[in-house]
């Protein structure tokens, strides 16, 4: 499954997220910071979570499942286009 | 390749136009040592959670409070509540330092007996006292203070049967412009019940009216209630002094004062808003000494404060068992302690802070414990750093009331630890172990299982 991002989402390299369709800012930590990069490639769950764990000293499962996570904070602030 | 470190991705809102009321808070600053002593070791050799109190931190802090009202006062003498914190070891700082015992059951009685206090220099308060209890008290010469008119009436039918003369003293409850106004124990000032009480002592002849008490009530936020409080005692002693010429020892304020805690609901933390020492000191003072009272009759001023003594003292040190997001978006953290252990949570914000490092990245985080009830709940709302498991947190402030009113409930109760002023650790109460439970029941022999017989179908 491949997760779409909402339109125009801007990210500035001090970790600051800004929504321009709601005005909504946010901040994000390095690493969510990276998923948000990788979700804009267009790439899968599965490839994003094979990519952070080739990087980052973590548990794949602890990895996938904060993953899991971040998408639903994303949803449930608006970031994520929902209609696929 | 070296990996690089993990961090949970987390993304947080930003409230544009909120001021930050809970920014006032800084509650994740970093905490992993105690008084030098890494967290991380602290839980490793002792189990987690963990209870820690300073010897060091109660000396400082009774000693700043003697001086607060020693420098103001010429007599001053403080009683331990026991109810506060009866750990032996807790409790022999205090007396080591000079308090007396102040005791509410026969109970604590006993325990403070046992601890090798003086029984001259306990006090016994409480609405709850045996007759078996009250003619100990008044053989050993401890300081019975009165709760209610049958109270009085056995004191003095007690001592004719024995003819001995117990030292005694009555509460008394007032307005003191606080709400809510504890009016349920002694006797009251406004309605004349506390005259009565005293004029029934004079003229029955067979009680040694010692002193006057009362207990204003708990975590009291206006030190000029106590002002009042000591002006109310005062009347009582010179109307005492008046019509009988009878001197009275010692009036005894209570206790009371708020210590560094942030109470629920409250925008600003305790530690820049609350009372210090020296506020309480100087409303009480002021009123004794401006009083009608003769100098040469002053009374020694006896406080029995709880929980400001010790409140700072002892932390809750505790693990992170899981993380998980709540359907509001909210992030929830289960730590191993618990309400059962930390009964002050219903009362209190206690402050938390990670035991280790850590992003400057926080979120409103549910802090919960491990019991499998709703009410387990540390804190509602508190601003964390990212916690994995196995992390550590320090809870502060929770030396008055945990130890005491803790409850075995699912689990089996921590350890306690004293860090002694030589830095040394002290294990001062054991973690209990299921034999402490099980030792108490007794089971028919009817109920005994055996292999056969439970069935399944
Ligand atoms: C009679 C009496 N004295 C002293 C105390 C100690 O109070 P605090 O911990 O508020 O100082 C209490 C507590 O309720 C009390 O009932």
């Amino acid at each position: 499954m491949t997760i779409k991002l909402s339109q125009n989402i801007a990210i500035s390299e001090t970790g600051f997220l800004f929504n321009p369709s709601t005005g909504e800012s946010f901040t994000i930590n390095a690493i969510g910071a990276h998923v948000i990069a990788l979700l804009k490639e267009d790439l899968s769950n599965d490839e994003i979570i094979k990519r952070m764990s080739e990087e980052y000293e973590a548990d794949v499962n602890e990895i996938s499942r904060d993953f899991e996570e971040f998408l639903d904070s994303l949803k449930n602030n608006n970031l994520i286009d929902e209609n696929e | 390749m070296e990996k690089k470190q993990y961090e949970r991705p987390h993304i947080i809102k930003l409230n544009t136009g909120m001021p930050a009321k809970f920014g006032m808070m800084n509650d994740s600053f970093l905490m992993t040592h105690i008084e030098g002593i890494p967290v991380k070791d602290l839980i490793n050799e002792h189990g987690s959670p963990l209870f820690v109190i300073s010897e060091q931190v109660i000396r400082n802090t009774f000693r700043k409070a003697y001086k607060a009202f020693n420098t103001r006062y010429p007599k001053v003498q403080f009683a331990w509540s026991y109810k506060t914190n009866y750990l032996t070891a807790v409790s022999n700082i205090f007396h080591q330092e000079g308090a007396w015992a102040e005791v509410v059951s026969g109970f604590e009685y006993d325990k403070a007996i046992a601890n090798g206090i003086d029984p001259k220099k306990i006090i016994f308060n409480g609405p709850g006292k045996s007759e078996e209890e009250l003619i100990t008290a008044a053989n050993n010469g401890s300081l019975i203070h009165i709760d209610h008119p049958d109270e009085l009436y056995q004191l003095i039918n007690l001592a004719e049967a024995t003819l001995q003369k117990p030292k005694v003293a009555i509460r008394v409850n007032m307005d003191t412009g606080i709400y809510p106004m504890w009016d349920r124990f002694g006797f009251n000032y406004e309605n004349g019940q506390a005259w009565d009480a005293l004029n029934k002592i004079m003229n029955s002849g067979k009680l040694e009216l010692m002193g006057l008490h009362t207990h204003i009530g708990t975590f009291i936020m206006s030190a000029n209630a106590y002002g009042i409080a000591a002006a109310k005692l005062a009347e009582l002693t010179v109307g005492l002094y008046t019509k009988y010429n009878h001197t009275i020892k010692y009036l005894d304020l209570g206790g009371g004062f708020a210590s560094k805690n942030t109470l629920k609901g409250s925008y600003l933390p305790g530690s820049d808003t609350n009372p210090g020492f020296d506020d309480y000191a100087e409303a009480i003072s002021t009123a004794l000494l401006n009083s009608p009272i003769k100098p040469e009759n002053l009374p020694i001023l006896v406080l029995e404060t709880g929980r400001a003594l010790i409140d700072d003292a002892a932390w809750l040190i505790s693990s992170v068992i899981g993380n998980k997001r709540l359907p509001s978006g909210r992030r929830a953290t289960i730590i191993d302690a618990g309400v059962n252990i930390l009964f002050t949570s219903f009362w209190y914000q206690h402050q938390i802070t990670p035991a280790q490092g850590h992003s400057q990245y926080r979120e409103d985080t549910s802090l919960y414990g491990p019991l499998c009830m709703n009410i387990d709940c540390i804190r509602e709302s508190v601003n964390l750093p990212q916690l994995n498991k196995g992390d550590k947190l320090v809870i502060h402030n929770v030396g008055a009331y945990n130890i005491t009113q803790w409850m075995q409930f699912i689990t089996l109760r921590p350890r306690v630890v004293l860090i002694d002023k030589d830095s040394q650790i002290r294990i001062i109460r054991e973690r209990e172990k299921l034999d402490n439970i099980q030792m108490q029941e007794q089971v028919p022999e009817s109920l005994i299982l055996h292999s056969d017989s439970v069935v399944f179908p």
